[in-house]
């Protein structure tokens, strides 16, 4: 809580950023349509207009600066809008018993939400075996951790397309498992690297300790490795499960999708629906957010189930 | 089935070569840790080729190895032209003004306790969004040419370099600082003579995150929208067209380029930070992988 204070004034400071921010993005739009509505606008014509910087666009036709804060269709929208669509989109849906309308965002999220899940899920699982034959197989280690890594470095987003196409073809019906896969491929990698450094990190004396017990392979994996792993296996979980939502909506973008939250911000764009876009954006960045809390608070209850720090 | 079986018996092969390696005496040589992962992306490459031709996958499902090689030679000169238009004028600028804006933002950030303390949770959230999702909203600002991805690609950069450069500049402690300023240093020599060489295994790991999100941005930006060359247009046109083996030669320059960056970078570290513990000898490397100080 110390730094509650100093998060809310960065915040502040954003926010204020973002207003400054919105005169200069829509004043222009807001002159056009106020000319077309017969008002006076200084230089008249939108043609002579565009020479004209817009810092002093601003000084000369101060009396319609307001209206840039109003903009059924602005450039940039103000937090004030980006929210109040957010809300109209969710919460009022919601109380009208439409939650689960295709105009809603709660029924978009979730659709984002299972295919994130499910490829949390498959990413993890094979991130998690990966670990374990590289902690156990030297031939592993060797041939499979530098892939491991090259496989980061190449953008996924160059296959997602395709995958999608593909797994269209063979036979594989909706889109809900093509995208889980997008985002495995992007949620394994944290979950491997930490998971070999958590199924390392015991101490060669305490692996000695267990092999004085003549414990075998087996019983030293399960009391000694697996558990030493869990608070690294919590934080690479925490990472993945956002690259696994980055994957989701990078699966959902350039696809043609129609539902989701990666659809919302593709179809906002088509139709020249900036406020749309941004509370699709605003709506990922929540549950992001509500993702990675839920973990952190896992985290806490297992590690002190376990009697470890947290 | 000749081709299934000889693929299968090559990868049996390669893996019986690599566990022979791999536990042979040699085992910690540097020929050996470059040939051991080769050998494996090659036997896999093989069992690609030896199931399209023994399934008679059609290529625009699955185009063979050999395929996407004949094609990347043929329309190499396509491929060049996608390269400078992505990577050169897109995903390298951007990365460029991205990653100056961010050092410089956190140098700046850096003098405020406070501002640190209230930057550090929200630039590490703001890392984990989706950022990607804001390609449409700045293409629809910059236009359809390269300075829409170079946009997105300062977006997507920004905030992992600058919490790692901000917490990297946080790293010396309160011993070192005392005795910069018993040496009478000011604020200006003990930036560049401790603060920043202490920080820069964090501006690296940075800048490693940041050279594969550069691709990754400007790739997704030319999805909407771009100038008839690129390879995030050629990818989506080749997918509508059913000229998969195009496709395929594109994914292939990504991965070439999306390594070489990643290689770059990380070489370049290696030269800055010979003086860290991760990147001294190999044998003090391995025992601080393994969890032991050397």
């Amino acid at each position: 809580m110390r730094s509650l204070l100093p998060v809310l004034t960065v915040l502040g400071i954003l926010v204020a950023i973002w207003y400054l921010a919105v005169a200069p993005m829509n004043l222009r739009g807001v002159l056009d349509q106020a000319e077309r509505a017969g008002a006076t606008v200084i230089p008249e014509g939108s043609v002579a207009r565009r020479d004209v910087h817009i810092w002093s666009l601003i000084l000369d036709n101060r009396g319609h600066v307001a209206a840039v804060y109003d903009m059924k269709r602005p450039r940039l929208p103000t937090p004030v809008q980006v929210g109040g669509e957010l809300w109209k989109t969710t919460g009022e849906m919601a109380m009208k018993g439409r939650a689960w309308s295709k105009r809603s965002l709660i029924y978009h999220g979730w659709i984002t939400l299972q295919s994130t899940l499910l490829g949390f899920l498959l990413g993890t699982t094979v991130g998690i075996i990966g670990a374990v034959a590289i902690t156990y197989s030297r031939v592993a280690d060797m041939s499979l951790m530098p892939w491991a890594i090259i496989s980061q470095t190449i953008p996924i987003v160059a296959l997602a397309p395709m995958i999608i196409v593909v797994s269209n073809q063979v036979g594989i019906e909706g889109r809900t498992l093509p995208k889980a896969i997008i985002s495995a491929y992007l949620c394994f990698f944290p979950v491997l690297v930490s998971m070999v450094k958590g199924l390392r990190s015991p101490r060669l004396s305490q692996l000695n300790l267990l092999r004085t017990y003549s414990a075998t392979s087996a019983q030293s994996f399960l009391k000694l490795r697996l558990p030493a792993s869990v608070p690294y296996l919590f934080t690479a979980l925490k990472v993945g499960i956002a690259a696994a939502l980055v994957g989701t909506i990078v699966g959902e973008l350039p696809t043609g999708a129609i539902s989701g939250l990666g659809a919302r911000i593709l179809i906002g764009d088509q139709f020249g629906n900036s406020l749309a876009i941004w509370s699709a954006l605003f709506s990922a960045a929540i549950l992001a957010g509500v993702l990675v809390t839920a973990l952190d608070l896992a985290q806490r209850g297992v590690l002190k189930y376990m009697g470890m720090r947290v | 089935m000749i081709w299934l079986v000889g693929a299968i018996l090559f990868w049996a092969a390669a893996w019986a070569i690599n566990v022979w390696l791999a536990n042979s005496r040699m085992s910690d040589t540097r020929a050996v840790t470059v040939l051991v992962p080769v050998i494996f992306g090659l036997s896999l490459i093989a069992l690609w080729e030896g199931i399209v031709r023994a399934f008679n996958v059609p290529p625009v499902i699955l185009p063979s190895p050999t395929m996407v090689a004949a094609t990347f030679i043929s329309s190499a000169d396509i491929l060049w032209q996608d390269f400078r238009q992505t990577v050169v004028k897109g995903a390298f600028r951007g990365f460029m003004i991205g990653a100056c804006a961010a050092f410089l933002t956190a140098i700046a950030i850096d003098r405020s306790v406070f501002l640190t303390r209230g930057l550090l949770p929200i630039g590490n959230f703001v890392a984990a969004l989706p950022i990607v999702g804001i390609a449409p909203i700045l293409v629809n600002w910059f236009g359809f040419d390269w300075q829409s991805k170079a946009a997105v690609v300062v977006v997507m950069v920004f905030f992992p370099i600058l919490v790692n450069t901000v917490q990297g500049l946080r790293e010396t402690d309160a011993m070192q600082r005392a005795l910069l300023c018993t040496y009478a240093a000011g604020y200006l020599q003990t930036l560049l003579k401790l603060r920043l060489p202490a920080a820069m295994p964090f501006i690296f790991n940075g800048l490693k995150i940041a050279a594969t999100l550069a691709l990754i941005g400007a790739i997704v930006a030319e999805y909407f929208g771009s100038p008839i060359r690129g390879m995030g247009f050629r990818i989506s046109t080749g997918v509508g067209s059913l000229s998969i083996d195009l496709v395929w030669a594109e994914i292939v320059v990504a991965a070439l380029v999306g390594t070489a960056f990643y290689g770059l970078v990380a070489w370049i570290e290696k030269r800055i930070t010979f003086w860290h513990p991760s990147q001294r000898d190999r044998a003090s490397r391995y025992l601080i992988q393994h969890g032991r100080e050397p």
